[in-house]
């Protein structure tokens, strides 16, 4: 199994490699002239040209990008066009507050989403499964942002229950968490409902009611355990979405998360903070990846002994 | 030869559509998506007004008999932007996503058939891509590129194309091992004929199910991108761009924050419904 | 031997409700297994001979199928009005099933051990860990290493996983085991060390076993009575003796036709013309009476009732 561990890490490392020279590669070909907006309408030739020098706009890609790189080994990630800051710190302080709502989401969407799942998949064909699947389907047919907006439009302008902008407090996060975590909570949903309703159908579940085990058991212990191993990798891909919902619905909400400073830096053409940004999410992403993968692992004895296998068979080979 | 593939082709799709017909929702589903293409080419005739008639004295005007669905800050009809709007979704949806398609459908082929180099650099180059979440992907690429109708269709194109890449792969890889790609190769034919003629209709099913929920993927796509204010600008009518918009006014204006996304959601309903009855209808092992 | 009567199944019809139509699993079987003694149910795919193991031990899958009529008495208790309860605790400790494929019997992410210990803890009050090595004993009784209780069902070759699944049916000293087609998945040389392991068990724990399998090799090596079902229904049942020396319906002489000889060499294998009916749409009549060579008219018409030509042998034919 620790083969299986390290090989995973070991892939990892090329493919955030890749996604710095992605990434990188877009901010270096964006049009527009940062230089120009950032000194005022009187600015001469030479203090442009002077200005493109300093901030070493002028040098080609490769050069640009091993400074790039190696900037981001010493932790720094450019400096903000507009207010001069390094962008490594703005991004450490808002990181906190989008990764506090992330997790509240990805929490929220495994613990609505699989139960519901396993509802609907045990009393499959009856109200309460139609209810969940309609439900399901509604939640990946509509973007998270006009959820968000219709859910401040009920209970914020006219019940007046909840806040809608600002995250200070327990009661801010109930809005943006609903509307980020309503297309994961379906994907989580139905594919725990379709995984549970192939493995009930399996021989070793018609082994255990032969043996004279309760249905409850039945499902809890034998179904579960094999229907959720599918249900992990899809739990990874909605981290996708979670992130990508946290980016837009922080706008909605005026959450100042990495997100809104996204936007904001996108508006104002302020790209090293945009590329900070995309490059912490990614980095991000593929680390909650890797740890599903790992996860995988742990939870699949087919893989688990994987190369424990090999190693016996070599042996009785040999013997 | 010829004519025992063609009626056996003929039949299975009839059995197909069957199956499908058979499944109320996914008839629903293509009912609305039939009448939305409608509205799309006929909306010049069905919308009361065009889409950018700004009549300065009825700004924000709520639904009534003349304005179906209000008006906004700039006078103009909701209700005929909403209809005049369903071109740019639809138009972004499929163009966009079917050069994705394409795309991905060509480099999973290749990597799915001719493996070893092909496939390590095809797919690590996708593992990189689907490292990035697909709207931060989208948000980044529109970036680069700037605003406009064009722009967000690229954007999204690209996103859209490590999916299809990632199917199209794992089923060419199934149908390579069969036999009657080996029979192919036996009696001389050219690697190229035989991914054409040979394996592409056998994985068409996955292929359609992809792309039939790829445009709902691919509008809430769009929507999105225009939303933060990239892609589509004013003027022009796309149902992302109106939701942004409506925010200002959404203490009042109640009617401009839902219907542009009751659009959206119907429209995406409509394509996912059709798309999973499709699936359903392809797979020949009903799940009861 | 005069040994008590531990199963009787009388007139036992069971029916599968499907969109197509009401499919005739079984219509109208009766007979009697004894204490310690092999019962054989022969037949071809599609016979009704798994229907009758499932219904037997009430695992017919729901809703589909259902009893329609007859009795099941087992050792005086009537099987189909006990409640699911009791019939629960009569699974796997008085009655326990031996599957067919056991490559999909055993559940993936539970240990072997697991497993065995689960129908023991089931049935017995005792601890996990003495369960366990309970287990381990289990194992060592069907030829397994018992520190092999920590290994997972993929680590174990055909074979000995339809060990595991034998240790497991007898790991509470079932008075009954009904084994469906236990050896068929499995190649010829496993298939005769499982048998023999399963004769020798038998004999050991004094078991009755209903031995469910199309191949007459396998009957006559392990069967003392034998019951041959056609379309639902038993056309003869007798001792091994009866049936194999003195076949008296033309379906069981034509079953052993069709068997190769050893000795003399023919151009054709005799076989059965035709196909079983399809149980949805049975011919009226005798079922047989489609490919029967020795066919009358009445056979068109009417069933033939159950005739007891000598001691014990029970023939169903107008001949």
């Amino acid at each position: 199994m620790y083969k299986y561990i390290i090989k995973r890490i070991l892939i990892t490392i090329p493919v955030l490699f890749g996604v710095s020279i992605i990434i990188f590669s877009m901010m270096y070909f964006t049009p527009g002239d940062p230089v120009r907006n950032l000194l005022s309408d009187t600015a001469t030739e030479e203090e442009v040209d002077a200005l493109r020098e300093e901030m070493g706009l002028n040098d080609n890609y490769f050069v640009r990008y091993t400074r790039y790189m190696r900037g981001i080994f010493h932790g720094d990630l450019g400096t903000s066009y507009s207010d001069k800051q390094p962008v490594a710190e703005i991004l450490k302080a808002r990181l906190p507050v989008s990764a506090k709502l992330t997790l509240f989401c990805i929490l929220f969407s495994v613990a609505v989403g699989i139960p519901a799942g396993i509802i609907s998949a045990v009393r499959q064909y009856s109200v309460l499964d139609r209810i969940v699947m309609v439900f399901a389907l509604m939640g990946v047919s509509f973007p998270s942002f006009w959820m968000a907006l219709m859910l401040i439009l009920i209970f914020s302008v006219n019940l007046g229950w909840l806040p809608a902008t600002g995250i200070y407090g327990p009661l801010y996060y109930i809005l943006p968490v609903c509307s980020i975590s309503a297309a994961p909570i379906a994907t989580i949903a139905r594919m725990t409902r379709s995984s549970m309703l192939e493995v009930v159908r399996q021989d070793y579940i018609r082994t255990a009611r032969a043996k004279g085990q309760t249905e409850t058991v039945i499902i809890f212990q034998h179904a579960l355990k094999n229907a959720l191993i599918p249900v992990i990798t899809v739990i990874g891909i909605q981290f996708a979405n979670t992130l990508s919902g946290a980016v837009v619905n922080e706008q909605v909400f005026a959450i100042p998360g990495i997100g809104k400073m996204m936007v904001d830096a996108i508006k104002a053409r302020n790209y090293p903070l945009v590329q900070g940004g995309v490059l912490v999410i990614s980095v991000i992403f593929c680390l909650l990846n890797l740890f599903v993968d790992l996860l995988y692992a742990f939870v699949d004895p087919r893989i688990r002994f994987q190369y424990v296998k090999e190693k016996e068979k070599k042996e009785a080979a040999k013997s | 030869m010829m004519l025992v593939r063609k009626r056996k082709k003929h039949s299975q799709l009839h059995e197909t559509w069957k199956r499908l017909c058979r499944n109320r929702l996914a008839v629903t589903g293509m009912i609305f998506l039939v009448l939305l293409v409608l509205t799309a080419l006929f909306a010049d005739f069905i919308a009361p007004y065009p889409y950018d008639f700004q009549d300065y004295n009825s700004t924000l005007q709520f639904p009534s008999w003349q304005h179906l669905m209000g008006t906004d800050d700039n006078g103009r009809d909701i209700f005929s932007r909403i209809i005049f709007g369903s071109r740019i979704s639809l138009r972004i949806g499929f163009i966009s996503l079917s050069i994705g398609a394409t795309i991905g459908c060509v480099l999973g082929a290749i990597a799915g058939f001719f493996g070893k180099i092909a496939d390590t650099l095809i797919m690590r180059f996708m593992d990189i891509m689907m490292s990035i979440p697909k709207t931060v992907l989208a948000i980044a690429i529109a970036t680069t590129l700037g605003p406009g109708l064009t722009n967000a269709m690229i954007a999204v194109a690209i996103s859209s194309v490590p999916e299809f890449a990632r199917v199209v792969r794992a089923s060419t890889m199934t149908v390579k091992d069969q036999e009657y790609i080996e029979a192919a190769r036996s009696i001389g034919c050219k690697k190229s004929r035989i991914i054409l003629r040979y394996v592409f209709p056998n994985i068409m099913a996955p292929i359609i199910v992809q792309v039939t929920l790829g445009i709902g993927v691919a509008i809430i796509l769009a929507a999105s991108l225009s939303f933060l204010g990239l892609g589509i600008q004013p003027p022009t009518p796309e149902w992302g761009a109106m939701l942004s918009a409506s925010r200002t006014y959404i203490r009042d204006q109640w009617y401009m924050v839902a219907f542009p996304g009751f659009a959206i959601m119907l429209t995406v309903l409509a394509l996912n419904l059709f798309g999973d009855g499709l699936r359903d209808a392809l797979d020949p092992k009903l799940k009861r | 031997m005069k040994n008590e009567v531990l199963l009787s199944v009388e007139n036992l019809e069971i029916q599968y409700i499907t969109d197509d139509g009401v499919v005739r699993a079984v219509n109208g079987i009766s007979f009697e297994i004894h204490e310690g003694e092999t019962f054989g149910l022969v037949g071809e795919t599609g016979a009704g001979k798994t229907t009758t193991a499932l219904g037997l031990m009430g695992l017919l899958p729901e809703p589909q199928g259902e009893i329609a009529a007859g009795e099941i008495f087992f050792q005086g208790e009537d099987l189909l009005h006990i409640g699911k309860r009791r019939m629960r605790q009569i699974r796997g400790k008085n009655i326990s099933m031996i599957f067919q494929d056991p490559m999909t019997s055993l559940n993936p992410v539970l240990t072997v051990g697991e497993q065995i210990s689960e129908v023991i803890r089931l049935h017995e009050k005792i601890s996990r860990i003495d369960a366990e090595k309970k287990a381990g004993e289990m194992l060592e009784v069907v030829g397994i290493t018992a520190a092999r209780t920590r290994d997972y069902p993929h680590q174990f070759s055909g074979g000995m996983k339809q060990r595991v699944v034998i240790a497991m049916a007898l790991a509470c000293q079932p008075k009954l085991i009904i084994a469906d087609e236990p050896t068929t998945a499995l190649d010829v040389t496993i298939q005769a060390q499982v048998l023999s392991l399963m004769n020798k068990l038998q004999t050991e724990y004094k078991t009755g076993m209903m031995m469910i399998t199309h191949d007459l090799g396998v009957v006559a090596e392990t069967c003392d009575r034998v019951a041959i079902m056609y379309a639902g229904k038993i056309v003869e049942l007798g001792s091994l003796e009866d049936i194999y020396d003195h076949a008296s319906h033309p379906y069981t002489k034509g079953l052993f036709g069709a068997l190769p000889n050893l000795t003399t060499k023919v151009d054709r294998l005799k076989s059965i013309d035709g196909l079983m009916p399809d149980p949805i749409d049975l011919p009226g009549g005798c079922p047989f009476h489609p490919r029967c060579p020795d066919k009358m008219p009445i056979c068109e018409r009417e069933m033939p009732k159950d005739i007891e030509i000598s001691k014990g042998h029970h023939v169903r034919c107008f001949l």
